[in-house]
C-alpha cells in the first residue's frame, strides 16, 4: 500500500522536519489498525446479515458453511477484531497526538503485526471450519489449539500495544514533572491498564484450553474457564466503552468548537472504569449452577457502581453542548439541540450512538439485576442489547471518528460527506428497527444463537418469526450503511484529493477550572493495585467455592 | 475538582434509582425467594448414565405432592422426552449434561437455566395453566442445536 500520509510540506530542511516525519509514520500505523478493522467490520457485517435471513427463513444457510461457522466468524470479527483493532488504533493516535515528540513506531507496529498473525492463525481455523465455538468459545467444545493460540496471540499483540501506550506516558511524566498527562493519554492508559488487567483472565483460561485442544491434558474444568473468560468477557464490553468514551469527551467537542467540561471528572470517569471493569463478571453467570447466589448478589451490587461513570459521562457531554451554545449565544433547550453540527457526519455518528446508548444502559441495568436475568438470558433480548451498545454508541462513534481521522491520517479530503451523513442516519435506523425486534423476540423467549427458531412448527415458537423479519430488514439496513462507510473510508484514500486543511487535528481543550486537577488522578499505577485488589477479593470466594469442590472435569468433544 | 449542584443532584438521582432496584431485587429474593438458579453439586459427566437420579430420568411425586423432575441433556435432545406434568403442581428440575454446555429454557415461564456438565442446575416452577410448552435448548452446543428442543404438558 502506497500511502504518503501527510504528503504536504514535507521538506527536509524545515526545522520541523523531524517531528513531521515522525507523525506521517505514526499515520501509517494508526491508519493500518483503522483499515484492518474496517476489512474485520465488512466481513462480520456480511456475516450478520446471513444469520437475520437464517432467523427469518428468507434463505437456507449451507452445510458446507453452516449458521454456527458464521455466527462465530460474526462474533470474532466485529466483537474481537473490529473493535480491538479500532480502539489500539485510535488509542495510540490519541497519545501519539497527545504527547508530541520524535518517536520510533517500531514497537508499534510490532504490536500490529502480532495482532494481524493471531488474527489471521484463529480466522483461518475459524473459516476451516475447525472452530466453530462461537467468540465465547466454551469448553468442553474443542476447537483446534490453532484457534486458541490465534486467539492468545491476538491478545499479546495488544499487550505489546499497550506497552507502547504506556512507555509514551512514562517518557511524558519523566520529561514534564509536576504536569497532568494530556487528557486523551490519559484515557487511554487507563483503557489499557484496564485491558492488561482484564485479559489476564482470557490468557490464563487459554493455558487451560491450549494444552486441552492438543490432548496433552484429557479433561477439563468446565466452570474454570467459564469464570476465567467472564472474568475477562465484561471488562471486554468496558474497554469497547472507553473507547467510544475516549471519542465523546476528546473529539466530539472538536466539531461544535466545544471544550470537555471537566478535566477532572474525566479522569475520575476513566479511572471508575478502570476499576469496576473486573469484579462485575459473573452478572455474566447468574443462571449457572456452581455459583452461589450469594455471590451473584455481590457482582450486581458492583456492577450496579457503573451508574456513576456512566451517568457523570452523560452530564458531561449535555454539559459540553451547553456551554458551547451559550457562548455561541444560543440558549434553550431546542436551540442547542438544533445549533449543534448535525451535517457534519463525525457528529452525527458520535451522537446518534449516545441516543442508542441510552436504550442501552437501561437494557443492561435489567440484565444486571440478578433474578430479572432469567426473563432475558440467552434471549434475544440479550443480543439486541448488545447491539443496541457495541453495534450502537461504539461502532457508530468509532466510525462517525474515522470520518475525522481517516482525512486526518491520509491528508486528503473526506470523500462523499453526504453519503457519510447518510450513513450514520441509516445505521441508526436499521439499529432500531433490529435491536427492538430482537429486544422483543427475546421478552417472548426466542433463544440467541440458533439457526432456525420455528421448532418444527411448535405453537410456542409463533410469536418469533414476525419480530426475525423485521430484525433482519434492520440488518439489511445497516449492511447497507456499512457499505456506505467503507465507500466514504475507501474513497478517501483513493480519490486521492489531498487538503492540506484536513490533516490538522486538535483534540477538545478541557474547561478552565479554578483548582488544578490533582496528581491523584494520573497515580495510574496506584489506580491499577487498587483494580486487582477490587478483582481479588470479588473473584476469591466464588474461586475459592469451586475449587474446593469434588471436580468432574469433562473430556470436550467437537460437536459441530 | 468542583461538582456542579446539578451534578450532585444527577449523580444522587443516578444512584438513588440504584438503590431502589437493589432493595427491590434483595427484597424480593429475601421474601418471595427470587433467586437465579444456583444449585451447588457437581456428577461425574461421564457417568451420568450411571448416577441415581438420573440413570433413571423422568418425573418424581414427592410425599407433600410436589414434583421432581430428573432430565438428562445430551447432543441434540433431553431425557426425557414429552414430560406430562399435572396442573398447579410445583415442579423441581434437575438438569445435568453428558457432553458439552446447554441450555434449559422454557419461554415465558421464567424457567431459565445454564446446563454446565460436571454440575446440576435446579430450578423450580409451578404450571399454573394446562397447555403444551415448548423446552429449548438456548445455550450453542453444536451443529444440530436448533433441533434441541422439547415439549412439556400440563394437563
Amino acid at each position: 500500500m502506497d500511502v504518503t500520509p501527510s504528503r504536504p510540506a514535507l521538506d527536509r530542511n524545515d526545522p520541523g522536519f523531524a517531528l513531521r516525519y515522525s507523525v506521517a509514520s505514526e499515520n501509517l500505523l494508526v491508519l493500518a489498525h483503522i483499515y484492518t478493522g474496517t476489512a474485520a467490520l465488512t466481513l462480520g457485517a456480511l456475516f450478520g446479515l446471513l444469520q437475520g435471513f437464517s432467523r427469518a427463513n428468507f434463505i437456507v444457510i449451507p452445510s458446507w458453511f453452516d449458521y454456527y461457522r458464521i455466527l462465530t466468524a460474526h462474533g470474532v470479527f466485529m466483537a474481537l477484531v473490529f473493535t480491538t483493532f479500532f480502539i489500539t488504533g485510535l488509542m495510540t493516535f490519541a497519545t501519539y497526538r497527545s504527547i508530541p515528540r520524535v518517536r520510533s513506531v517500531r514497537l508499534g507496529w510490532i504490536g500490529y503485526g502480532v495482532m494481524l498473525l493471531g488474527t489471521v492463525l484463529a480466522a483461518f481455523e475459524i473459516v476451516a471450519g475447525n472452530a466453530t465455538v462461537l467468540y465465547t468459545m466454551y469448553a468442553p467444545l474443542k476447537a483446534s489449539p490453532i484457534f486458541y493460540l490465534g486467539a492468545t496471540v491476538l491478545v499479546a499483540g495488544t499487550w505489546i500495544v499497550a506497552a507502547d501506550i504506556l512507555a509514551n506516558v512514562a517518557w511524558f511524566r519523566r520529561n514534564n514533572p509536576g504536569q497532568r498527562i494530556p487528557l486523551p493519554a490519559h484515557g487511554s492508559a487507563c483503557t489499557f491498564v484496564m485491558w492488561i488487567i482484564a485479559t489476564i483472565g482470557i490468557v490464563l483460561e487459554m493455558l487451560l484450553l491450549i494444552p486441552w485442544s492438543l490432548g496433552w491434558t484429557s479433561a477439563i474444568d468446565v466452570s474454570l474457564t467459564r469464570m476465567l473468560f467472564w472474568y475477562f468477557g465484561h471488562p471486554l464490553v468496558y474497554f469497547w466503552i472507553m473507547g467510544a468514551y475516549l471519542i465523546w469527551y476528546n473529539v466530539v467537542p472538536t466539531t461544535y468548537g466545544g471544550k470537555v467540561f471537566s478535566d477532572p471528572l474525566t479522569r475520575l470517569a476513566f479511572i471508575l472504569l478502570l476499576l469496576l471493569s473486573t469484579p462485575v463478571g459473573i452478572h455474566h453467570q447468574f443462571l449457572e449452577p456452581g455459583v452461589s447466589a450469594g455471590w451473584k448478589w455481590l457482582h450486581m451490587l458492583l456492577t450496579y457502581g457503573v451508574v456513576l461513570p456512566s451517568f457523570m459521562t452523560a452530564f458531561a457531554i449535555f454539559a459540553s453542548f451547553e456551554i458551547a451554545a451559550r457562548r455561541a449565544g444560543r440558549t434553550g433547550f431546542v436551540a442547542i439541540v438544533r445549533g449543534l453540527p448535525w451535517t457534519d457526519p463525525a457528529f452525527t455518528g458520535a451522537a446518534l450512538g449516545m441516543v442508542l446508548f441510552i436504550f442501552g444502559g437501561f437494557g443492561g441495568i435489567v440484565n444486571a439485576s440478578y433474578s430479572m436475568d432469567v426473563l432475558v438470558h440467552n434471549t434475544m433480548w440479550i443480543v439486541g442489547h448488545f447491539h443496541v451498545t457495541v453495534g450502537g454508541p461504539v461502532a457508530l462513534t468509532f466510525i462517525g471518528a474515522a470520518y475525522k481521522l481517516v482525512p486526518t491520517l491520509t491528508g486528503r479530503k473526506l470523500y462523499a460527506p453526504k453519503l457519510a451523513l447518510a450513513q450514520t442516519w441509516l445505521w441508526f435506523a436499521g439499529m432500531v428497527l433490529m435491536s427492538t425486534a430482537m429486544h422483543i423476540a427475546g421478552l417472548l423467549g426466542s433463544p440467541r444463537r440458533t439457526a432456525d427458531v420455528t421448532y418444527f412448527g411448535a405453537a410456542g415458537a409463533q410469536s418469533w418469526h414476525g419480530e426475525m423479519v423485521a430484525a433482519a430488514i434492520g440488518g439489511t439496513l445497516l449492511f447497507i450503511s456499512i457499505l456506505m462507510f467503507v465507500i466514504v473510508a475507501v474513497g478517501t484514500r483513493m480519490r486521492d484529493e489531498v487538503a492540506p486543511e484536513a490533516v490538522s487535528f486538535t483534540f477538545a481543550p478541557a474547561e478552565e477550572e479554578g483548582i488544578p486537577t490533582s496528581p491523584a488522578f494520573d497515580a495510574l499505577g496506584r489506580w491499577a493495585v487498587v483494580a486487582l485488589v477490587l478483582a481479588v477479593l470479588a473473584y476469591a470466594g466464588p474461586l475459592h467455592d469451586q475449587l474446593s469442590m469434588q471436580h468432574y472435569p469433562a473430556p470436550g468433544m467437537r460437536t459441530w | 475538582m468542583h461538582l456542579h449542584r446539578f451534578e450532585r443532584i444527577w449523580l444522587a438521582f443516578g444512584l438513588g434509582m440504584m438503590v431502589v432496584f437493589l432493595a427491590a431485587i434483595t427484597t424480593a429474593a429475601i421474601v418471595d425467594g427470587f433467586v437465579p438458579p444456583s444449585h451447588v453439586q457437581t456428577i461425574d459427566p461421564t457417568k451420568v448414565s450411571q448416577t441415581p437420579p438420573f440413570d433413571h430420568p423422568g418425573l418424581r411425586k414427592l410425599a407433600d405432592g410436589s414434583y421432581e423432575a430428573y432430565y438428562v441433556a445430551h447432543i441434540f435432545g433431553f431425557d426425557p422426552h414429552h414430560l406430562a406434568v399435572p396442573v398447579n403442581s410445583r415442579v423441581t428440575f434437575y438438569v445435568t449434561s453428558t457432553d458439552v454446555e446447554h441450555g434449559f429454557s422454557v419461554p415465558e415461564t421464567g424457567i431459565n437455566a445454564m446446563v454446565t456438565p460436571g454440575w446440576v442446575t435446579t430450578v423450580s416452577h409451578t404450571f399454573h395453566s394446562p397447555g403444551k410448552y415448548l423446552l429449548v435448548c438456548n445455550e450453542y452446543c453444536g451443529a444440530g442445536h436448533h433441533l434441541m428442543a422439547d415439549e412439556i404438558e400440563v394437563k
